[in-house]
C-alpha cells in the first residue's frame, strides 16, 4: 500500500493489524502498526503503551556486523562453529536467557546443553524464580487474564508497579475493562495496591497499603491466619506498617468478593524471604477459596519469559536451573542457577541468548563472566554490555517485528506473532538451529553417550 | 555530607524506554544513574536534586545523580534506582539457595561528590501534618 508522507513523497506503507507487542509479559495483541517498507521501520504503533511504542519504533535495521569473534567481523557460520567448539570443549558450559525470543527458538536450547553436558537457565531465575519454587511447594491458584477481565471484582497488586512495568495491564485486563460480570469496569471492582513505595500504580488504587519494607511475609501470614479464624494482632502497625483496622477491612473485602485476584511482582521475590514470600501469597489465595473464588498470578516482565519456563519445563521437567552433566536433567536453584554458577566461578563458557547479564547481574557474577576464565557467547538483537564483552557475538532479528513465532503471555496463553518487515539479520531460530546441529555433530564425534537422544 | 539509606532498585517506564533505544546510549545511562530519595533524607544529608553522589556498599560503588521526591512518594530512609549497571554493581552474588540475588533492600552509604549543574528543585511547602 502506498501513502503520501508529510513532504509529499510517496512511501511504500504497510499496515499490520493485531500485531503483538513482545516488550513485556502483557503481550498486547491488538496493536496496529504502520510500517515504512522502504526504510524498514515502524512509524506508528497505534494503541501501544509508552513501552510498546518505544519497542516498535526503536527496533530499526542497524548498520552492524551479523557476527563477530573477538570484535572482528566474521561470516555467521564461522561464529557458529567457534561457539559450538567453545561449548563442547567447556567443562561447565551454561546457557542463560531466552526470555526475549520465540518458543520455537527456545526449544533448540535444551538439546544444545544436553549434548554439552551443561546447564540451562532462563531469566526467570533472577525474576520470578522464587515464585517458580513456590509453585512446586504450594501450587498455583491460576487463571487467564480473560477470566480476570470478565469476572474479577477484587483486584490486588502486591510488590509490583504495573503502571510503569506493564502499562496496559489495567486497561486491557484487570482494572478498567468492561467484562461479562463487571459491566461497569472499575466501578465494579475494588482495586488494592500493596507496596513499599507510593508508585504511579498507587494512583489507581481504591486502597493503598504502604507495607514496611521486608515485612510482606508478616502481613501475608496475618491474613492467612485470619482465614483460619485468628484475630489480626493489635500491634499490626508495629509489625508491618499498616494499622489493624485497615488489615481487617482488607480481609473482609477479600472474603466477600465474588472473584478475587492478586498479581504480584518482584517486590516479593527479590527481597528477603524470596520464595517464602511468593509461597505465602499463593497459599493465601488458596486459603481464601474457603470463602470465595480467589486466584494469584506473578506479573511477568519480559515478553516471552513465560514461554521460556514452559518450553524448558516440557522438555526437561523443570522450568529453570537445569543441569545435564549426569546425562539426565537435575533441578536445583542455588546450584544450577546462573548467578550462582558465575559467582562461584564454575562456568567456563556461557551462551547468553536475548538477555544481558553483564548489565543486570551482581558484581561478582559480572566479574567472572567478563574474565578470561569464562568464554562468553552472545546472541542478541541489540548491542548490549553483554554483546560488547562477548568473545563470539551474533546479532539477530527481532521477534514480533522481523520474525513470527509463538510467545506465551504472562497467564500461559500462547499467542502467534505477526511480523512487520524483513531483516537482513538471521532469526534466533535460524542461528540456534544451526548451532544445535553443529554441537550435536561434535558430541557424536566425541561419542558423548546422550548425543543420539531424540527431542521433540 | 554523608548518610546511609536502604536501596530498592526496580523498573521504571523511562528505564524501559531507554532500554529499547539502546543500553549503550545516553538516555539509558542517565535514567539508570538517577537515585530517588525522599526530601527529608535529601535535606538531612544536605543534598538537592541534581547533586552528584557516590553510593557504595561492601560489594561495590558507583556515582549517581540525586532526585529528591515529594513527601510520601518514598519512605524516609529508603532510596530507589532503576535497574541497570549502576544498581547491579551493588548486588551481592549470594542467593541463599534460590538463584535470586538479594536485589532489593541493601544498605548503602551515600557520599556527596559535587553540586549539580542544573536548576535545583525547591522543597515543597510543608503540610499541616509536617
Amino acid at each position: 500500500m502506498s501513502a503520501v508522507s508529510k513532504d509529499n513523497t510517496i512511501v511504500n506503507e504497510k499496515i499490520v493489524e493485531n500485531a503483538t507487542c513482545t516488550f513485556c509479559g502483557c503481550c498486547c495483541d491488538d496493536i496496529t502498526l504502520t510500517v515504512d517498507m522502504d526504510k524498514k521501520v515502524v512509524t506508528k504503533a497505534k494503541d501501544a503503551c509508552v513501552l510498546g511504542k518505544s519497542w516498535f519504533l526503536n527496533h530499526v535495521i542497524e548498520d552492524k556486523p551479523i557476527a563477530r569473534i573477538a570484535g572482528k567481523e566474521v561470516p555467521l557460520d564461522d561464529a557458529i562453529d567457534e561457539a559450538a567448539k567453545i561449548l563442547i570443549e567447556a567443562k561447565f558450559p551454561i546457557l542463560y536467557g531466552m526470555s526475549d525470543t520465540i518458543c520455537e527458538a527456545q526449544r533448540q536450547c535444551a538439546p544444545i546443553m544436553d549434548d554439552c553436558l551443561g546447564t540451562i537457565d532462563t531469566t526467570t531465575s533472577v525474576c520470578h524464580g522464587p515464585s517458580g519454587m513456590a509453585f512446586q511447594g504450594v501450587g498455583e491458584p491460576s487463571m487467564t487474564l480473560g477470566e480476570v477481565k470478565n469476572r474479577a471484582d477484587f483486584v490486588m497488586y502486591w510488590g509490583g508497579n504495573p503502571a510503569e512495568a506493564h502499562p496496559r495491564h489495567f486497561a486491557r485486563y484487570a482494572v478498567t475493562p468492561e467484562g461479562m460480570f463487571t459491566p461497569n469496569g472499575k466501578d465494579d471492582r475494588t482495586v488494592v495496591i500493596c507496596d513499599v513505595r507510593h508508585t504511579k500504580t498507587a494512583g489507581v488504587a481504591d486502597i493503598f497499603l504502604q507495607v514496611k519494607p521486608g515485612k510482606d511475609f508478616e502481613l501475608l501470614w496475618m491474613l492467612r491466619a485470619a482465614c483460619k479464624g485468628v484475630e489480626i494482632p493489635d500491634n499490626c502497625k508495629e509489625i508491618c506498617g499498616i494499622d489493624k483496622e485497615t488489615v481487617v477491612d482488607l480481609f473482609e473485602k477479600m472474603k466477600n468478593c465474588t472473584y478475587g485476584v492478586i498479581f504480584f511482582g518482584m517486590g516479593l521475590t527479590m527481597s528477603r524471604g524470596r520464595h517464602f514470600n511468593s509461597g505465602a501469597l499463593m497459599a493465601l489465595a488458596t486459603d481464601l477459596n474457603e470463602f470465595t473464588h480467589f486466584v494469584a498470578k506473578p506479573a511477568r516482565g519480559h515478553g516471552n519469559v513465560t514461554g521460556a519456563d514452559n518450553v524448558v519445563a516440557w522438555q526437561t521437567g523443570y522450568p529453570f536451573g537445569v543441569n545435564f552433566s549426569r546425562g539426565h536433567p537435575r533441578f536445583n536453584p542455588g546450584e544450577f542457577t546462573t548467578v550462582d554458577t558465575l559467582t562461584r566461578g564454575e562456568a567456563d563458557a556461557a551462551l547468553i541468548i536475548a538477555s544481558d547479564p553483564v548489565a543486570n547481574f551482581p558484581k561478582p557474577a559480572i566479574d567472572h563472566i567478563t574474565s578470561d576464565k569464562c568464554k562468553l557467547i552472545s546472541i542478541d538483537t541489540k548491542n548490549t554490555p553483554t554483546s560488547e564483552a562477548a568473545h563470539v557475538s551474533i546479532q539477530t532479528s527481532t521477534y514480533g517485528i522481523n520474525t513470527g513465532g509463538t510467545v506465551y503471555r504472562m497467564d500461559d496463553v500462547p499467542i502467534s506473532l505477526r511480523p512487520a518487515f524483513d531483516s537482513p539479520f538471521p532469526s534466533d531460530l535460524e542461528v540456534l538451529t544451526k548451532l544445535r546441529k553443529k554441537v550435536n555433530k561434535l558430541a557424536k564425534e566425541l561419542n558423548r553417550p546422550y548425543a543420539t537422544k531424540k527431542y521433540i | 555530607m554523608k548518610g546511609q539509606l536502604i536501596l530498592i532498585p526496580g523498573r521504571s517506564a523511562k528505564q524501559g524506554v531507554g532500554l529499547n533505544k539502546g543500553k549503550l546510549k545516553d538516555e539509558y545511562q542517565k535514567v539508570t544513574t538517577t537515585l530517588e530519595v525522599s526530601f527529608e533524607d535529601a535535606a538531612r544529608m544536605g543534598l538537592e536534586t541534581g547533586d552528584h553522589v557516590k553510593i557504595s556498599n561492601d560489594i561495590g560503588e558507583t556515582n549517581v545523580t540525586v532526585k529528591a521526591l515529594r513527601e510520601g512518594k518514598i519512605p524516609e530512609g529508603y532510596a530507589f534506582i532503576p535497574y541497570g549497571p549502576p544498581s547491579s554493581c551493588l548486588f551481592d552474588g549470594e542467593t541463599c539457595g534460590t538463584g535470586m540475588p538479594a536485589s532489593k533492600g541493601m544498605t548503602i552509604d551515600v557520599e556527596f561528590i559535587k553540586k549539580g549543574e542544573k536548576k535545583k528543585t525547591k522543597l515543597p511547602p510543608r503540610t499541616a501534618a509536617g
